[in-house]
């Protein structure tokens, strides 16, 4: 089962669970058309009508807006940008209200509310492109997910859905496995099984991908597969990676990382979004602060160089890390 | 514009409600305006902490458009939501209370005066930023719909939101939707020291949020009857199912736009008109005229306002102060309702 698959089985089980859950957002809901840009919400009109999967015009202000009073009020909405780089029309809804109303309540008003957004760069240039994670990690009052494989898409949409508070879920263009029109070039298949049975995934519970002795890789979405090939081209060298995906960035599991950071020792962070102030910076300034002597060298980060992204796929490629970057970065840690 | 900022003079008074809507219209607006007043008192002692924006003068659409609401139905409001508060019903203790940032305020100290509200009252948190509160109220219009038919929604903003993306966004949706919301403009002319005339091409508000497929009306805000009769027309309209109404209240601020401001950028023979339409004198003069109250019945109101306020802003102020480490809680939902 693909992501998007994965995704649309996730709402389509708890639209079943919870009659209070609904969709909002642009191009969904809407026959002949897409099930947004990605395809997670094709089709769901048909079993839930248009009052549930609600399509929005292009107004993300006022859809994250009507998300946040609709979730105050009893609802439980899963709202949806085409792509996250148009969250920041919604700013405000984004940053000063969602966020915010629980606490400026003083804990008497709930906000169970899920923002999904598609991240990553796919030739479509600066404004489609954007991996802006760090912006809602930075706030205080959201959690962040951020899924890369289709039984993790099910689940941790599910605790999302599920969850009393404001729950950002980042999912990345090139891994949904998009099909027909919707299909992107250059994505990748992550097909895996995933039950048809009511499972959830922890928020705040990582993962480790591939075990490793030498480096700690931690890496999200794309960056998690391209770590993993740099990880299989390096192990023919004899350096092991060990690749972590965190599945959420709040909460982080620290705890998953600090333990393989024992045996490593080394910590490299590989992320899309551009470099300074990304979530890298964070995780590895909490580590040094925190578990400063876990590191026996300097932590590495590596991410999209500090400049917008470019249409053209050749300089697209060259901002993005792909897995020569990621193992260069790793081979001149392990040799320094 | 005239210094009537387009109110029509000429325009018949409204019928007067029932004798004890029309003394609890009288009520309400003198309890918001006994609040206000002590409050500014507080604040100019330098004895409540932080900023404040009052509505003194603007009492009348609070009271005559919350007066048809009941304790289910729900409002938004904005950075001066002290009105709205005490209109939707908050207890004059609790939202003293959290004037002084105490744990026992209706927000616990986290909100403070531009975040005044109460999930028990209807009122959530009121957003200080200008026409946050328009997409908020479309969505919980949304929730009325589906889980809680003939429940409404009340948004007051001011004539400074109608120039902001998030109210015509939020506008677009309650319409297309035939949303249960009622969209409540305070049109009291400055968007802070800002004139309407200066930023609006077209400064009857009413007439541009017509566009939107909605009943606009705009009506004499100082005037309670007045905004309560046409109130009563939206709301009833919103409960029946038929969707969102655009209501313009023209008003004014007898005080200033927040703590220190001393109104200089307003035009003297505005100012004059306005301030010589106390909402609280018109609704006097009304009840009297009309043989619908007698001086000592409304001052019975008024001694007790005045004694409710006080009390309210004696407890608020002995009222316990939070640990620093408040801080921190609540940042995430943390109970149970």
């Amino acid at each position: 089962m693909t992501i998007a698959k994965a995704l649309r089985l996730a709402i389509t089980e708890e639209m079943r669970r919870d009659p209070t859950v609904i969709c909002i957002g642009e191009d969904i809901g809407t026959p002949g058309g897409w099930g947004g840009a990605f395809t997670v919400t094709w089709g769901l009109e048909r079993e839930f009508g248009f009052e549930r999967i609600r399509n929005t015009p292009i107004s993300e202000a006022g859809l994250i807006g009507a998300a946040v009073g609709a979730a105050m009020t009893g609802l439980r909405p899963i709202a949806d940008f085409q792509y996250a780089d148009f969250m920041f029309c919604a700013a405000d809804q984004l940053i000063n209200q969602a966020p915010k109303m629980c606490f400026m309540s003083g804990g008497r008003t709930k906000v169970p509310l899920v923002v999904r957004a598609p991240v990553g760069a796919s030739t479509r240039g600066a404004q489609h492109a954007q991996s802006p994670e760090a912006w809602i990690v930075h706030t205080p009052g959201w959690k962040v997910a951020v899924p890369s494989t289709p039984y993790d898409a099910k689940g941790l949409l599910k605790t999302a859905v599920r969850d009393d508070n404001p729950v950002f879920i980042f999912e990345h263009k090139l891994l949904y496995g998009s099909s027909g029109a919707r299909k992107e070039d250059h994505a990748l298949e992550v097909d895996e099984p995933v039950p048809d049975e009511d499972f959830t995934v922890p928020l705040g519970v990582a993962a480790v991908r591939r075990p490793g002795k030498h480096i700690t890789v931690v890496a999200t979405h794309l960056m998690l597969y391209r770590a993993l090939q740099a990880a299989e081209e390096l192990a023919q060298e004899g350096i092991e990676l060990e690749v972590i995906d965190p599945r959420t960035l709040v909460p982080f599991d620290y705890d998953t990382v600090c333990e393989s950071l024992g045996r490593t020792g080394h910590l490299m962070t590989v992320e899309e979004d551009t470099r300074r102030g990304g979530w890298g910076a964070e995780i590895v300034a909490e580590i040094a602060e925190t578990h400063g002597d876990l590191l026996q060298a300097p932590p590495v980060r590596v991410a999209t160089y500090d400049a917008p992204i470019a249409a053209s796929p050749v300089m697209e490629r060259f901002a993005v890390p792909d897995a020569a970057r990621i193992a260069a970065a790793a081979m001149a840690m392990v040799e320094a | 514009m005239t210094p009537f900022g387009g109110l029509d003079l000429d325009r018949p008074a409204a019928p007067l409600p029932e004798r004890d809507q029309a003394l609890g219209l009288y009520r309400t607006m003198r309890r918001i305006r006994e609040f206000e007043e002590r409050v500014f008192k507080y604040f100019q002692a330098g004895r409540i902490p932080g900023t404040v924006h009052q509505c003194q003068g603007q009492e009348a659409p609070a009271a005559g458009v919350c007066a048809h609401l009941l304790r289910t139905d729900y409002i938004t409001s904005t950075h001066r939501p002290h009105g709205h508060a005490i209109a939707k019903g908050i207890p004059l203790a609790e939202m003293a209370a959290e004037l002084f940032g105490s744990i026992l305020g209706c927000c616990r100290g986290h909100g403070g005066s531009m975040h005044m509200g109460s999930p028990e009252y209807g009122m959530p948190p009121a957003s200080a930023i200008v026409a946050g509160g328009v997409p908020i109220a479309a969505g919980m219009g949304l929730s009325c719909r589906r889980l809680m038919p003939a429940t409404v929604v009340a948004c007051f903003f001011g004539d400074g939101a109608f120039n902001n993306g998030a109210f015509h966004e939020g506008a677009n949706l309650c319409a297309i939707w035939d949303l249960p919301v009622v969209l409540v403009c305070e049109n009291n002319f400055y968007g802070a020291s800002t004139h309407v005339t200066t930023v609006n091409k077209i400064p009857r508000l009413a007439e541009r949020a017509q566009s939107y497929g909605m009943p606009t009306e705009t009506v004499d805000g100082n005037d309670v009857f007045a905004v309560h009769e046409a109130a009563g027309r939206a709301i009833a309209r919103a409960r029946a199912g038929d969707g969102p109404s655009f209501l313009e209240c023209l008003t004014y601020r007898r005080c200033g736009h927040s703590r220190r401001d001393q109104n200089k950028y307003r035009d003297h023979e505005e100012e004059a008109f306005w301030l010589g339409r106390d909402p609280l004198d018109l609704a006097r003069a009304r009840l009297l005229d009309d043989g619908a109250a007698t001086e000592a019945e409304l001052e019975t109101i008024d001694r007790a306002a005045q004694e409710e306020v006080r009390a309210a802003l004696d407890y608020g102020e002995q009222a316990p102060q939070p640990p620093g480490a408040e801080a921190l809680r609540d940042v995430f939902w943390e109970g149970s309702e």
